[in-house]
């Protein structure tokens, strides 16, 4: 199975299990991010392991493995758990997480069970649904590039592609079409009830598409990952934008990716290190997920770790400039004539000089820096900002005098969105320690 | 029969019984283990915890394998377990830390992504050219069968480790599971005891994976907890139950694979703590479901019962305006209450059941206990409505429905303490409102 060496080899065994791999990773995603604003993740989790008892009785009581059967086997099983976990929380008291743990655990073990009685005549087996079988998937019909002009071909599609192609077309027209209710339902259910979306009707409405969507992908790719599917793409997502609709549309996108990347890897990757063998393909889809989800993490534009900790280290050296500005005005203001001061302390506090000294606001002198008139105007903002929040803590909060410094020390500092300095307006020239309101 | 007998009774011989006991300590360690978690709201993670061992013990088998080590031998794969499940628990602290993710989706990356790399792994080791592969797919769905004495000598460990670190910190366990603000308050080193107690879950998490398997494993864990919570609210009982019903699912489960060999004994184990937990739900005292649903059915013929009665108190106000008469008969048409003629007769005889009214010529009548009991919950219906106007500030006309709804519930020294706001007197207030329907209530 090495990629483009046989035109047959490669359209009749990479096309389709790479085609399976995406969709089922792009439903999965699509789906994942209303579970995971519902703070349903795990739930998701408890469908894609608690299908597995429905999948065996449908089989025991129609005796075929016929899709259809089983999609309804397993969706029906996936919606009973999600009401048996809420029967159990509400009725039962049981804590959310503990519930889930114990309803798919019994529905899982209840589905190992049945399956090991039925084995006698069923080629099902619970390694099948934890993994799946991405790369059994076989497009017997593509023989050439010329064959795919024809159409028998292309109904000669694989079972499992058609039916991920099938619940993939479903699952979009219904976020496309109830798109305004499954967002408000996710973020104000009790809104939403009130505008009579009744919320739990959106809610079943997507465990029963989560419900298909495991089923339909588990015989390609294996339960796990739809788990991984369900909450990596949308949690990456949701680190690279604040809108919903961004959000879906990037998570389906990462899906897709990380499925392609995920099976390019497993199958050709072993050749570069030269291991003989291809990997395990839906396991390294769901690594694939990871990944990504770390590298969102890590690198996202506004939520990442880096520009996080690139916005902290901009804030902290304005704070400590600011600080120094206004040690030098205090310092000017009790020994009026006196210019040169002592030098700020420390690393933080020789960077901050270093930095008020580019920006024009403190000039060197012998022994000391001290104010320029541009720095004495800034730092009159920031001390007068301090004492109006002073004044204002004692006066309108009821706080002692001397317990206000260091709230309005850091008080000072803040800013409006539109970069103004925040400071309530006091009537009074005077702070509580008697200091004037510059 | 008798073969199940002999299991239970460890007289089936040396395996079997090795089997049951090591599964019966395994399943009281996590029974203790779990009811902590439970309290802590943390199940989940031994979920997680459970599926982030795969890559350590496929990663353990490679590398014991290229070392020339015996790549099979138990301790080297417990500790490689031990070590991706440790690294799966704080990856999912990081996450629910330092991510925009809640921690419920973080549970969920972790277990999917930590077991997709086990998966990989697997499929590496798969085609190695050393033996025992099998063996390892035994931790994925448990296999109790392969057990050997000295498994159950670990698991023995475990769960006497686990008691004795119960024991010994049982005081400090409470305050983590109940109140970590005011235990950080006092000084105890609360992050040190949520370790430890992770410490815990993971210990018997690792334990549990090759009887149980590592997807089921979590059972173990949340089941007989949850299953205990229903029959008692202190926590030295629910410790002590939740071991309990934790060891004997593992020895019913275990017995009942060795019956049965084809069963997965994972699985039956699961099943065997599932059972006891159903029953726990429908048929505990006072949280079960039985005990809930009779406790609302009475609390709401109570209501009813206490509506009819005052409506009847109204009637007689409103017969003999100014001089109300005890004695005076109902009649058997009079609308005294809302609903149909049927329900109205069924609450009379409801009523008539309890004592509180008798038949007399042409309709009925109140007892003495009955005009006690009508007059007790009409006044205490109308202190409410005085109070909701007076002090509530509502309007008189939309006093009457949320006095409906509260009157059931007051005690006798809010009754006292409404009469000194509102009343002053002890005698029955006048109606705010009027009468809506003929000497009855809408």
């Amino acid at each position: 199975m090495i990629l483009a060496q046989m035109p047959s080899l490669l359209l009749s065994v990479d096309v389709p299990a790479v085609l399976a791999a995406v969709l089922s990773a792009c439903v999965c995603a699509l789906l994942g991010n209303f579970l995971l604003l519902r703070k349903m993740a795990m739930l998701g989790d408890a469908i894609s392991h608690a299908i597995l008892p429905g999948i065996v009785i449908s089989f025991l009581l129609l005796g075929t493995r016929s899709t259809p059967a089983m999609l309804a086997g397993a969706a029906a099983a996936g919606v009973l758990t999600a009401v048996i976990v809420e029967v159990v929380r509400r009725l039962g008291r049981v804590e959310a997480g503990a519930a889930i743990g114990v309803v798919f655990s019994a529905m899982f073990a209840l589905g190992v069970v049945l399956m090991e009685r039925a084995a006698r005549n069923v080629d099902l087996d619970a390694d099948c649904v934890l993994y799946g079988a991405l790369e059994s998937i076989r497009w017997g019909a593509a023989t050439s590039w010329a064959s795919l002009g024809s159409a028998e071909t292309w109904l000669a599609m694989p079972r499992q592609v058609t039916t991920l192609l099938v619940l993939g077309l479903v699952s979009a027209a219904a976020v496309v079409v109830f798109f305004k209710h499954l967002r408000l339902a996710c973020f104000d259910s009790a809104m939403a009830d009130a505008l009579g979306f009744p919320s739990w009707i959106i809610h079943t409405g997507l465990t029963v598409l989560v419900a298909a969507a495991t089923v339909a992908s588990f015989e390609a790719v294996g339960s796990i990952l739809v788990v991984s599917m369900l909450v990596c793409p949308p949690a990456a997502a949701r680190h690279l934008t604040d809108r919903l609709s961004r959000q879906v549309v990037l998570s389906v996108i990462i899906a897709g990716v990380c499925a392609v990347s995920g099976y390019v890897l497993a199958i050709v990757g072993p050749e570069w290190v030269g291991f003989g063998h291809s990997l395990q393909a839906a396991g390294m889809i769901a690594v694939m997920g990871g990944v990504v989800l770390l590298a969102c993490i890590v690198c996202g534009p506004r939520h990442g770790l880096i520009a996080r900790r690139i916005r902290q280290r901009q804030l902290a050296r304005t704070v400590a400039r600011e600080d120094l500005l206004g040690a030098l005005w205090r310092i000017e203001e009790g020994r009026a004539g006196e210019p040169a001061a002592r030098p700020p302390v420390g690393a933080a506090g020789r960077s901050a000089r270093r930095e008020a000294i580019r920006a024009g606001e403190i000039e060197s002198t012998v022994g000391g820096v001290r104010l320029t008139a541009l720095g004495r105007e800034r730092a009159r903002e920031i001390i007068r900002a301090h004492r109006q929040w002073e004044t204002y803590l004692v006066d309108e909060l009821g706080h002692r005098p001397d317990h206000v410094h260091r709230t309005a020390e850091a008080l000072e500092h803040v800013r409006t969105p539109g970069g103004e300095r925040l400071a309530p307006d006091q009537p009074r020239s005077r702070d509580p320690h008697d200091r004037e309101i510059p | 029969m008798s073969e199940l007998w002999r299991i239970l009774t460890l007289q089936a011989g040396y395996n079997t019984s090795v089997v049951v006991l090591g599964t019966t300590v395994l399943g009281a360690a996590a029974g203790l283990a779990g009811a902590l978690a439970l309290l802590r709201k943390r199940v989940l993670i031994s979920d997680s915890l459970a599926h982030a061992t795969l890559p350590g013990l496929a990663g353990a088998f490679m590398i014991a394998a290229a070392l020339g080590a015996d790549p099979k031998s138990l301790p080297v794969l417990l500790a490689g377990a031990t070590v991706t499940g440790v690294l799966g628990v704080l990856s999912v602290q990081w996450l629910s830390r330092y991510s925009r993710l809640s921690e419920d989706a973080a549970l969920a990356v972790v277990l999917s992504v930590y077991f997709g790399v086990g998966v990989v792994l697997l499929s590496i080791v798969q085609r190695l050219s050393v033996g025992g592969q099998a063996g390892l797919s035994r931790f994925i769905f448990g296999q109790t069968a392969a057990m050997s004495a000295g498994d159950v000598w670990l698991m023995g460990g475990v769960a006497i480790g686990a008691v004795l670190i119960v024991a010994l910190l049982f005081k400090e366990l409470r305050l983590v599971c109940f109140d970590r603000g005011f235990g950080r308050a006092q000084g105890w080193p609360i992050g040190g005891l949520d370790v430890l107690l992770l410490a815990l879950i993971t210990l018997v998490t690792v334990a549990g994976l090759q009887a149980v398997g590592l997807i089921l494993v979590v059972a173990l864990i949340v089941t007989p907890g949850a299953a205990a919570r229903f029959w008692t609210d202190r926590l030295g009982a629910l410790l002590v139950l939740s071991a309990m019903l934790g060891a004997v699912s593992g020895y019913l489960g275990s017995a009942a694979s060795a019956v049965w060999p084809k069963a997965p004994a994972g699985a039956v184990i699961v099943l065997a703590a599932s059972a006891i937990f159903v029953v726990s739900l429908v048929i505990a005292p006072r949280r079960g479901l039985l005990a809930r649903t009779a406790a609302l059915l009475s609390q709401r013929v109570r209501i009813q019962r206490e509506h009819t009665l005052r409506s009847l108190y109204e009637w007689h106000e409103a017969a003999a305006p100014g001089a109300v008469r005890r004695d005076a008969v109902i009649p058997a048409g009079a609308a005294i209450r809302a609903g149909s003629a049927w329900s109205r007769r069924l609450a009379m005889r409801g009523l008539a059941w309890r004592g509180l009214v008798c038949a007399a010529p042409g309709g009925w009548m109140l007892t003495e206990e009955g005009w006690a009991e009508a007059e007790r919950t009409t006044r205490i219906h109308r202190l409410w409505e005085a109070y909701l106007i007076r002090v509530g500030g509502h309007d008189p006309l939309h006093a009457d429905d949320p006095a409906d709804l509260i009157e059931h519930a007051l005690d006798p020294a809010i009754v006292a303490e409404l009469e000194r706001t509102v009343a002053g007197e002890r005698a029955m207030p006048r109606s705010p409102h009027e009468m809506r329907g003929e000497g009855g209530r809408a």
